[in-house]
């Protein structure tokens, strides 16, 4: 169990009242009329599932019910951050080139 | 070296005072070079090595475990074992594994004491029992033995459910499937662990796979804590931990990790002896041999690797075991704790070659594994020594991700997810 700062409604929660959703930022093909079927497959389907720091969605939902960005370690379970997701992906891009 | 177990053997080393038992299986030191490395000493690790050397002839394999041997989600789950899978794919490769169970313990000369008490899945709404009736006629055409039961048929075997109308969610039937049941999840890394060790498998703990060699798109050995290890083909087995072996070789999966927790109550007199599920108020129960309840649910909701998830999930569990088994609420646990499970989209698993020549995965078994054991060594060990699939695996390849042929068994059988 761990508790969630929501930065939409400005309030810290248990985690029960959020729903998770998954990685994000996961970048849907520019050019879908022509993506292959491995390209959709990747989109779709394959994910970092990574061990460690990872950036993921999670929605408010006995709350605001917005959804927004979270830093969180999947191993130690610790939050470092969270963001709306305009303001994350900033941060998460300029982690991804670094 | 190994003991052959019997009635003899138990006599005449009870006699030595039980001293002179040998170990089940040998503990030897890496060797430089191999032609199989399976990378997980878990169930299915082991039992793909026992059928590579058995079935394949191909004894020159080692098995490279983290931890300890059986130590991941072999000793972390609920060892539920059944086949009544909706979809014709999943239930053949399910029901393969329960013929390989219902002989295992003389194969292996090893109790891994798989009992056949039966696994209900209860219907609460008039959808649940037509998805039931589904299942069952379908288990039925795929010659997988089957019932659909009715609520005084389930009062009769489990005489200790609350089936009246009273209860938020009254019990309106379930499937039945006598041959399913439970089996002791150590004695099954166990026995495949000596099983294997006997036909020449090196069994290899405490040694962590930090990074894969590759040459040219293909596979040749493994760098390890213990140094590295080469082999032309690689099988890796690892459950929650895929998705990083497979980007050490640089291999996209479409998998999640997640926590699912279960736990088990004090030893109490024979109260059930069958298996209950239950997908509507999400819980399933069984009594160990110990006299325990064994108790699970579904995963947590989010992503982890810690082996141990958030208290509510246990809450909901327990609300759901009471709702069906009102005695129960003054039953004491003992235990809990946290598998990784790997969960894939269409919740079925991944038994496939890789893009890496050589490099095979076997993972995505989420939450039910365990039931496949021997099923999954067996398909794993045909992919890796033909490197062609077994017509069982065929479909669970990994391009079904990109070709849309997905087995859909999540919506479907009777999988508590």
């Amino acid at each position: 169990m761990f508790q969630i700062h929501c930065p939409h409604c400005g309030a810290t929660r248990e985690e029960e009242e959020f729903s998770y959703a998954g990685e994000a930022y996961i970048p849907r093909p520019a050019n879908p009329e022509e993506a292959t079927e491995a390209e959709w497959g990747d989109y779709l389907f394959m994910r970092k599932n990574t061990r460690g720091w990872f950036w993921e969605q999670w929605q408010h939902t006995a709350g605001c019910r917005k959804v927004f960005a979270v830093k969180r370690n999947t191993v130690s379970y610790e939050i470092a951050g969270t963001w709306t997701l305009a303001a994350g992906k900033e941060l998460y891009l300029k982690e991804s080139e670094a | 070296m190994a003991n052959r177990y019997s009635l003899w053997s138990l006599l005449k080393n009870g006699l030595k005072h039980n001293e002179s038992w040998q170990p089940a299986w040998r503990s030897p030191q890496a060797k430089p070079r191999y032609d199989v490395i399976i990378v997980g000493g878990g169930g299915h690790g082991l039992a793909t090595a026992y059928y590579l050397a058995k079935n394949h002839g191909v004894k020159n394999v080692a098995v490279l475990e983290k931890g300890y041997l059986g130590g991941g989600n072999t000793a972390r789950n609920t060892t539920i074992v059944r086949s009544n899978y909706l979809w014709d794919e999943a239930a053949q490769l399910y029901e393969h594994a329960m013929k390989l169970w219902e002989g295992l313990s003389l194969d292996l000369n090893f109790n891994v004491m798989f009992s056949q008490r039966g696994v209900m899945n209860l219907g609460h709404t008039l959808q649940d029992m037509r998805d039931i009736e589904r299942r069952v006629n379908a288990n039925n055409l795929n010659g997988i033995d089957g019932v659909v039961l009715s609520p005084k048929e389930i009062q009769d075997i489990v005489p200790l459910m609350d089936i009246s109308a009273k209860t938020r969610y009254p019990v309106m039937g379930a499937s039945y499937q006598p041959r399913g049941g439970v089996a002791r999840h150590d004695a099954v890394a166990w026995g495949f662990a000596r099983g294997a060790s006997e036909l020449g498998v090196d069994i290899i703990e405490q040694c962590e796979v930090i990074d894969m060699i590759i040459e040219d798109g293909r596979i040749k050995g493994v760098k390890t804590t213990k140094g590295d290890i080469f082999a032309d083909r690689v099988g890796c087995v690892a459950a929650g931990n895929s998705t990083p072996l497979a980007k050490m070789a640089g291999v996209r999966l479409p998998l999640e990790s997640h926590p699912l927790q279960a736990f088990v109550s004090e030893s109490m007199k024979p109260c059930l002896d069958t298996v209950v599920m239950s997908n509507a108020v999400h819980g399933y129960v069984s009594q160990s041999d110990k006299g325990e309840l064994v108790i699970g649910a579904g995963i947590d909701s989010y992503l982890g690797y810690g082996q141990r998830g958030s208290p509510h999930v246990i809450e909901h569990t327990a609300a759901a075991i009471i709702e069906l088994f009102p005695s129960f609420s003054r039953v004491r646990m003992n235990r809990q704790w946290g598998g990784i499970v790997d969960v894939a989209p269409d919740a079925c698993p991944i038994i496939s070659k890789t893009k890496v020549k050589g490099l095979y995965f076997n993972c995505g078994w989420g939450t039910g594994g365990f039931k496949a054991t021997p099923g999954s060594g067996y398909v794993f060990a045909h992919t890796i020594a033909n490197d062609e699939a077994h017509p069982l695996n065929k479909a669970f390849a990994l391009d079904r991700f990109n070709t849309g042929h997905l087995i859909d068994e999540h919506g479907a059988a009777g999988v508590a997810h």
